[in-house]
């Protein structure tokens, strides 16, 4: 099973740049503890939503045929707190891609109020670390999966996994 | 774009900064990017990426940083140090960069040293030249 941490895209531009929405709600139980009476979205988890929504993003844009992996954060800067209740709005856009590697620069909004700018580094790892052999399976997910699918419902219709098709008008 | 060696410096400057989380003054000419400002393999891609922005240009992959297929390679790497022939590699791959102190003990172990400020600064200048 994965982990998904976003609850679905509402844009997908292919190589390019996505946007996608992460629900929170007190029914997560860390909420509890973190903290007691003062329920916040812990930081790293911001960056874990970031982290699958641009990660999702790099992944397609080669097919999902490269195993990546988030290598670095580039940058981390919070601006307000995140509550149960709230919808987060996850924007995303490549900077750069290469064979071996791409970035990423993200900004986390709720109701229009900046939350965070959180920019990404993303290795795809066959293509580095001279030879060292990998596991088969993909990290992010292959094209076509289900969870991909569910993941882009709201996004234009068609076939989600090429990007010419799923591109914005 | 014309552009002095004085301006490239300090925009080297503010993106090896920017990259590696380091002081303005740790940037200095022959720092060593691993050595001294503590660069990781991914901050290698990192400094390219910014490069790249910064200064209009696209840096091919292995053009500046080329040690990884020189390290791979057995013709050009034998007991860990480097060959004759490595060495004439690593000249022609590397013209932006002094490896006169390398040459006399070649230690792969040390190839990371040559990876200076100042190499960045001479191949940035160079491909600007060029363009």
């Amino acid at each position: 099973m994965r982990w998904i941490w976003i609850d679905k895209f509402i844009e997908f531009q292919s190589g390019r740049r996505a946007v996608a929405i992460k629900n929170v709600t007190l029914a997560e139980e860390h909420l509890h503890d973190h903290f007691p009476g003062f329920p916040v979205m812990p930081e790293c988890l911001m960056i874990e939503a970031m982290a699958q929504t641009s990660g999702i993003l790099v992944g397609q844009a080669k097919d999902f045929q490269e195993k990546v992996i988030l290598a670095k954060i580039k940058k981390a800067v919070f601006f307000d707190y995140v509550k149960p209740g709230d919808t987060l709005k996850l924007d995303t856009e490549i900077d750069s891609i290469a064979p071996e590697a791409a970035s990423t620069s993200g900004k986390i909004t709720c109701a229009d109020k900046l939350i965070a700018e959180i920019d990404l580094m993303f290795s795809h790892i066959d293509q580095n670390l001279a030879g060292k052999e990998f596991p088969e399976e993909n990290f992010v997910f292959t094209a076509g999966t289900s969870v991909f699918e569910s993941l882009l419902r709201d996004v234009v219709s068609g076939n989600a996994g090429s990007g010419a098709d799923s591109e914005q008008k | 774009m014309a552009m002095n060696r004085d301006e490239i410096i300090q925009q080297v400057q503010e993106v090896l900064i920017d990259a590696l989380g380091v002081d303005d003054d740790e940037v200095t000419n022959e720092a060593t990017l691993m050595g001294d400002l503590g660069a990781e393999s991914i901050d290698f891609l990192d400094i390219v990426f910014r490069l790249e922005k910064t200064f209009g240009i696209k840096i091919p992959r292995e053009e500046l940083f080329p040690a990884e297929n020189l390290m791979n390679n057995p013709d050009f790497v034998q007991n860990g140090k480097l060959t004759e022939k490595g060495l004439a590699e690593l000249r022609e791959k590397m013209p932006h960069t002094d490896i006169t102190g390398f040459v006399d003990d070649p230690d792969i172990n040390k190839l990371g040293d040559l990876f200076t400020v100042n190499a960045i600064v001479n191949y940035i200048e160079g491909k600007l030249n060029a363009a």
